[in-house]
């Protein structure tokens, strides 16, 4: 093969490469942009064949529609909260077992990792009637404490942390045990701060997760001023069947407070799933 | 140290202490785990041999929700579009995130650009998502059949409502898939494709030789991981899907079934035999990508 040929089945390569990448791109963005085109189109609009790109006429009916009849304000509250909670829960109790597991010797040890495996493994529906039913018996349903319950502890956070803690050299440890630290001291003021790349990827796994979550928190808080954005979602849709405009609506306003969290912090939320995917 | 001989070796202050201090810091999540997941594993498992009287009252009944279970057409109709929704999705799913991956493991400008469009989907609530594919489907008025010029019902007809769930479900992975063999592709040394180059090896031969058994690794873990999540699937297929829509049993997952049964008929003796029977339909099939494995992925490095 001489020089020039090759040049030009590089260029083609090339070439290739970004119209396959821009051709997936439209794919990835066009279902958003027509929402949001769809969420400022009218009815009657909306159902034009052929079907309008732009509004003619742009309008902001949708979203006061929408917001009449979902209280956003509070699926806003309590998806934040639910999310605060179980991330710090999430990363608290992790952070402290995953240590304990790495680092300390304890009897026991063995046995107890076992169950934090089995429950990884486990799909969190078999645990949901029962925790269901607990909720109840408390009389919380309908609380923010309801939507953060199956969360309190994380499995999969410890078996990740665990590993974080794994990766820190012993030594470490050892001295600050030798500059008179306890135990816990030498957790907090020196493991813990090392392992915050790790903390940071299970920050976005939990709120991710939790953000997504369908069936617990439509299955827990029936009253719509306790839903969170998607089991409000899935409310909206009882309620208008065939007013796309105003589902586009609810949509674009449910997902957007994480969507600029995601333009904010693309490299973290990317790092942090393929860390904790990558296990 | 513990003495394998003698069991009740005494130990040293520090070492006494040094168990105390694990003790009590995986006490919370272990507490944790036993309340919210051990002892309801064990109470799922008890109520799929009960009645559910109402209330979260269980009366004994013996394999009576199993055998209601294996004779109801229903039951099985879910299995299979369980099973069937893997097939359609897992396989394109994966084939395409490798895909994905390759271009953007290529040297080109904006590569993080894409990455992030790719990923997009992964931070939206699948539930939001699915309103917007539900638009674009819509028989009547979506985008989907002006384009084509077609009048198919994607949404409410049995033939098609399978596919369309199938689409959205490959659609919003992808992303994620591809950013986690991504991670596999940099870690392959470039030093092994330079040799190639000097031993006259083409891209293809490269790919075959070098890339795919190199990121086999990463890739039996997205496979298990996405297959996993496909038994499981409920939010989209529910989301897409209203039990009032004619073509739900041609799409209704196990997970969809169980939730109807559990929730919505308040059947959770029944609902419990659902669950207990989709962990084990996961449990055999990841039990065959374990034993499948074998003879393909590399884990010489």
């Amino acid at each position: 093969m001489n020089k020039s040929s090759m040049g030009q089945s590089k260029k083609i390569v090339t070439t290739v490469t970004y119209a396959a990448l821009i051709l997936g791109s439209i794919v990835m963005i066009f279902p958003f942009l027509w929402m949001i085109l769809t969420s400022s189109k009218t009815v009657p609009e909306s159902m034009q064949v052929p079907p309008t790109i732009f509004p003619a006429q742009a309008t902001t009916e949708n979203f006061t529609k929408v917001m009449a009849s979902l209280p956003f304000v509070n699926l806003y509250l309590n998806t934040g909260l639910m999310i605060l909670f179980r991330v710090v829960c999430a990363v608290a109790f992790s952070s402290m077992a995953g240590y304990a597991f790495a680092k300390l010797q304890f009897k026991g040890k063995n046995l107890l990792f076992s169950i934090v495996l089995i429950q990884m493994m486990l799909p969190s529906q078999i645990f949901i009637i029962p925790q269901y039913q607990m909720v109840a018996k408390l009389g919380a349903a309908n609380t923010i404490f309801a939507l953060v319950f199956p969360g309190l502890v994380s499995a999969f956070g410890t078996f990740f942390l665990r590993q974080a803690y794994l990766g820190i050299p012993n030594e470490i440890g050892e001295a600050a045990y030798l500059d008179g630290c306890n135990q816990w001291q030498s957790f907090t003021k020196v493991m813990f701060p090392l392992t915050s790349s790790s903390v940071a990827a299970l920050t976005v796994f939990t709120a991710v997760f939790a953000y997504g979550d369908l069936m617990w928190p439509q299955v827990v808080n029936s009253d719509v001023k306790m839903m969170t954005l998607s089991a409000g979602l899935a409310n909206l849709r009882g309620q208008f069947t065939t007013n796309f405009p105003v589902m586009m609506a609810g949509s674009l306003l449910a997902m957007l407070p994480m969507v600029i969290l995601y333009l904010f912090f693309q490299r973290q939320f990317i790092e942090g799933v393929a860390m904790t995917g990558g296990k | 140290m513990s003495n394998p001989k003698s069991g009740t070796i005494k130990l040293s202050a520090a070492a006494k202490r040094e168990q105390n201090w694990g003790w009590l810091m995986v006490a919370p999540t272990i507490i944790g785990l036993v309340v919210l997941n051990v002892w309801p594993f064990i109470q799922t498992l008890y109520a799929s041999f009960c009645e559910h009287l109402g209330f979260g009252h269980y009366r004994f009944l013996g394999i009576g929700n199993y055998t209601t279970m294996f004779k109801s057409p229903e039951f099985w109709k879910a299995t299979w579009n369980t099973i069937y929704f893997c097939i359609l999705t897992v396989p394109v799913g994966i084939f395409l995130s490798l895909l994905v991956a390759i271009l953007l493991n290529a040297k080109v400008k904006g590569k993080s650009f894409f990455r992030s469009v790719f990923f997009l989907p992964m931070v939206c609530a699948p539930a939001a998502i699915t309103m917007v594919w539900r638009w674009i489907f819509n028989g009547d008025y979506g985008i989907l059949n002006q384009m084509m010029g077609t009048s198919i019902n994607w949404v409410t007809d049995s033939k098609f409502v399978m596919i369309a769930c199938a689409v959205v479900a490959v659609w919003s992975a992808v992303g994620y898939d591809a950013v986690l063999l991504l991670s596999g592709l940099q870690n392959i040394s470039k030093s092994y494709y330079e040799a190639a180059e000097i031993d006259g090896a083409g891209k293809i031969t490269q790919f075959f030789h070098i890339t795919l058994p190199m990121v086999s690794p990463t890739l039996f873990v997205v496979l298990i991981m996405r297959l996993m999540a496909s038994m499981k699937v409920y939010d989209l297929i529910y989301m897409m899907v209203e039990d009032t829509n004619p073509a739900l049993t041609s799409v209704q997952s196990l997970m969809y079934l169980f939730y109807r049964e559990s929730f919505v008929a308040s059947n959770r003796g029944y609902g419990s035999a659902i669950v207990i029977w989709t962990v084990f339909l996961i449990g055999i099939v990841t039990v065959i990508q374990f034993v499948g494995q074998k003879k393909w992925v590399n884990y010489e490095v």
